[in-house]
């Protein structure tokens, strides 16, 4: 992967009369990088992808695709292909006739047409149904298909709506990884839009966390998860819990429930109350405070959910109104609890995460 | 009358007005048809993919013909022509016919259109094609059954429509006008009863063929879903 700026997009906007989709976004893709864009729905994820496909104009900004200015470009002229969420399979051609579709548009010999066809199908898997009809795909067929009939064209950027969203679950894991390899075998830059954390964690290179059509972040996925920006970014991607705390400006922060804790190197802390998120697989649990744990508190477990490789914990812990929630992987037969059991819930202050 | 006999259906061919009256439905019926379908389809896709203020009105207008009594029809269509100097004539009858064949094309590529996905023709605006070439290259295509289905019927429809021909048709009859005309005459009875026989056949298997055409329009144009697993 280059660090080269491919597709630039300044201060993006667009409105729909009142309401602003997609508000001053400020994002930069490089060249051959998986790059998710992550938001609940309505976060106007959808609508950048379509600004930069060119379904849409910003109401305001510019986007440029390979320092070439995109303003008044039609999506035909467009060095960007995209995969519909509906994988949009034209249902009265078959397979390699969908596949050449594109192809068509462009002077082209009918040789040249078949033997690019014949080889993006063999790199998608589907070289012996060129002549099958879409109602005669499953879904995962038609996915291949919708991806061989972008990537034929071999654009600059392949855009991705939600491709895994129609999938049941097995296979969408299994089009997840084939995704990654895919796109290290023909080494485009592929921008996918998805609501599924999980999805955009295990794809992506880099992800950028959307809501109310704001970026609230661009960081790699390990990152994201370690060091969320702000406290909806933690929440959105994957489990935590917040803890209230207040530094009291000699080095020292005094959290709810827990006690003191001297101020985590790295950790940008003005002094006065802060929030802290800790993620529940950091948490020790035991009978007896843990020898790893830098500060414990004594919990009493309300409940729990056995999800079977770990066991998430709901603990009763003073001065916290909701249950804190810590996991434990299911390998130790000491880490079994019943509801009821007196405990004690530990941490490392390198674990914390101060939210702003 | 008694016994079986073909005699008469070979008779048919021998009635020169009769051919002359065939003509005239079949012409009045291929161009209804067609400017019927032409307009319902334009009119389908505008409320399948669109959204504008009176649309449920737009919609219910279009039907109307489907319940306003054909007399009543024929009437006004017969002095409003008459005001505007169009006299009785094939030219009049297949205005009333795109007229109420209308509500039919409409309803039948309202079926077309709202089960097409809108992502194909972005598709293949995305894959290079220009606005026409989505249009010739997919959109058409996939509509195309449709489109044959609004032909047949609203060709059925004309074909067989008699109230309004009767009154705008003047000097050159549609052949239900024809037949209506030969109905007075004993002698000619047979003949007529055959042509009927053979016109209810040809009706019969023209509708089949619409809705096997719709069926097959519905099937091509489902949005995609994971019906096969793998």
């Amino acid at each position: 992967m280059t660090d080269d700026v491919l597709v630039h997009m300044a201060g993006v906007s667009k409105a729909f009369g009142s309401f602003t989709a997609v508000d001053t976004v400020e994002l930069d893709l490089k060249a051959g990088e998986f790059f998710s864009l992550l938001g609940p729905s309505g976060c106007g994820k959808s609508t950048l992808l379509r600004m930069i496909a060119g379904f849409e104009e910003p109401t305001a900004g510019s986007i440029s695709i390979d320092g070439k200015p995109m303003a008044g470009v039609p999506a035909n002229m467009r060095a960007t292909n995209m995969v519909f969420q509906s994988y949009a399979i034209f249902p009265h051609l078959n397979v390699a006739d969908n596949v050449a579709f594109g192809l068509r548009s462009q002077k082209m010999t009918r040789a040249e047409i078949d033997t690019r066809v014949a080889e993006i199908l063999s790199t998608v898997g589907l070289q012996e149904l060129g002549a099958r009809r879409a109602n005669e795909l499953s879904g995962g067929q038609r996915q291949r298909v919708a991806l061989a009939r972008a990537l034929v064209l071999k654009p600059k950027v392949l855009l991705l709506d939600e491709p895994l969203s129609a999938l049941d679950k097995k296979l969408r894991e299994q089009m997840q990884i084939e995704l990654r390899r895919l796109q290290r075998v023909v080494g485009i830059t592929f921008l996918m839009v998805t609501h599924d954390q999980y999805e955009a964690m295990t794809i992506s290179d880099r992800i950028g966390v959307m809501f109310d059509g704001k970026l609230a972040q661009v960081a790699s996925p390990r990152e994201l998860y370690q060091r969320p920006a702000t406290r909806r970014v933690a929440e959105f991607i994957g489990g935590i819990n917040f803890l209230p705390a207040r530094a009291n400006g000699a080095g020292q922060l005094e959290i709810r429930g827990f006690g003191t804790l001297p101020v985590p190197e790295g950790a940008r802390i003005n002094g006065g109350d802060v929030t802290l998120g800790l993620r529940p697989e950091r948490f020790y649990l035991g009978r007896e405070p843990a020898a790893e744990a830098d500060i414990s508190a004594r919990a009493r477990v309300e409940d729990f959910a056995f999800y079977g490789e770990t066991i998430h914990y709901y603990l009763r812990i003073e001065g916290y109104d909701d249950t804190i929630v810590a996991s434990v992987t299911n390998f130790q037969r000491a880490h079994h609890f019943e509801p009821g059991d007196e405990v004690f819930a530990g941490f490392r202050g390198r674990a914390l995460v101060v939210l702003p | 009358m008694s016994g079986f006999t073909t005699h008469w259906y070979g008779e048919l061919a021998k009635q020169e007005q009769l051919i002359d009256a065939l003509w005239n439905s079949l012409l009045v019926g291929l161009i209804s048809a067609f400017c019927a379908t032409l307009l319902g389809a334009l009119a389908a896709r505008a409320l399948a993919r669109y959204r504008f203020p009176m649309k449920r009105g737009v919609h219910g207008l279009l039907m109307t013909p489907l319940v306003m009594p054909e007399v009543i029809v024929a009437t006004s269509l017969l002095i409003m022509f008459l005001a505007i100097g169009l006299d009785p004539s094939l030219v009049a009858v297949t205005i009333g016919h795109i007229f109420i064949n209308i509500p039919f094309a409409t309803a039948i590529m309202l079926s077309s259109f709202e089960q097409f996905d809108d992502s194909l023709e972005e598709a293949a605006v995305d894959l290079g094609a220009t606005e026409w070439g989505a249009l010739r290259r997919v959109t058409l295509p996939v509509v195309a059954p449709g489109l044959l289905s609004s032909l047949l019927v609203s060709f059925t429809v004309s074909f067989d429509e008699f109230i309004l021909a009767f009154f705008l048709s003047g000097t050159k009859p549609t052949l239900p006008v024809y037949i209506w005309g030969q109905v007075r005459f004993p002698a000619k009875l047979p003949i007529v009863l055959a042509l009927g026989t053979l016109l209810l056949v040809a009706s019969f298997l023209l509708l089949i063929a619409a809705e096997y055409f719709r069926r097959r329009a519905a099937r091509l144009t489902a949005p995609a879903s994971g019906v096969y697993d793998d």
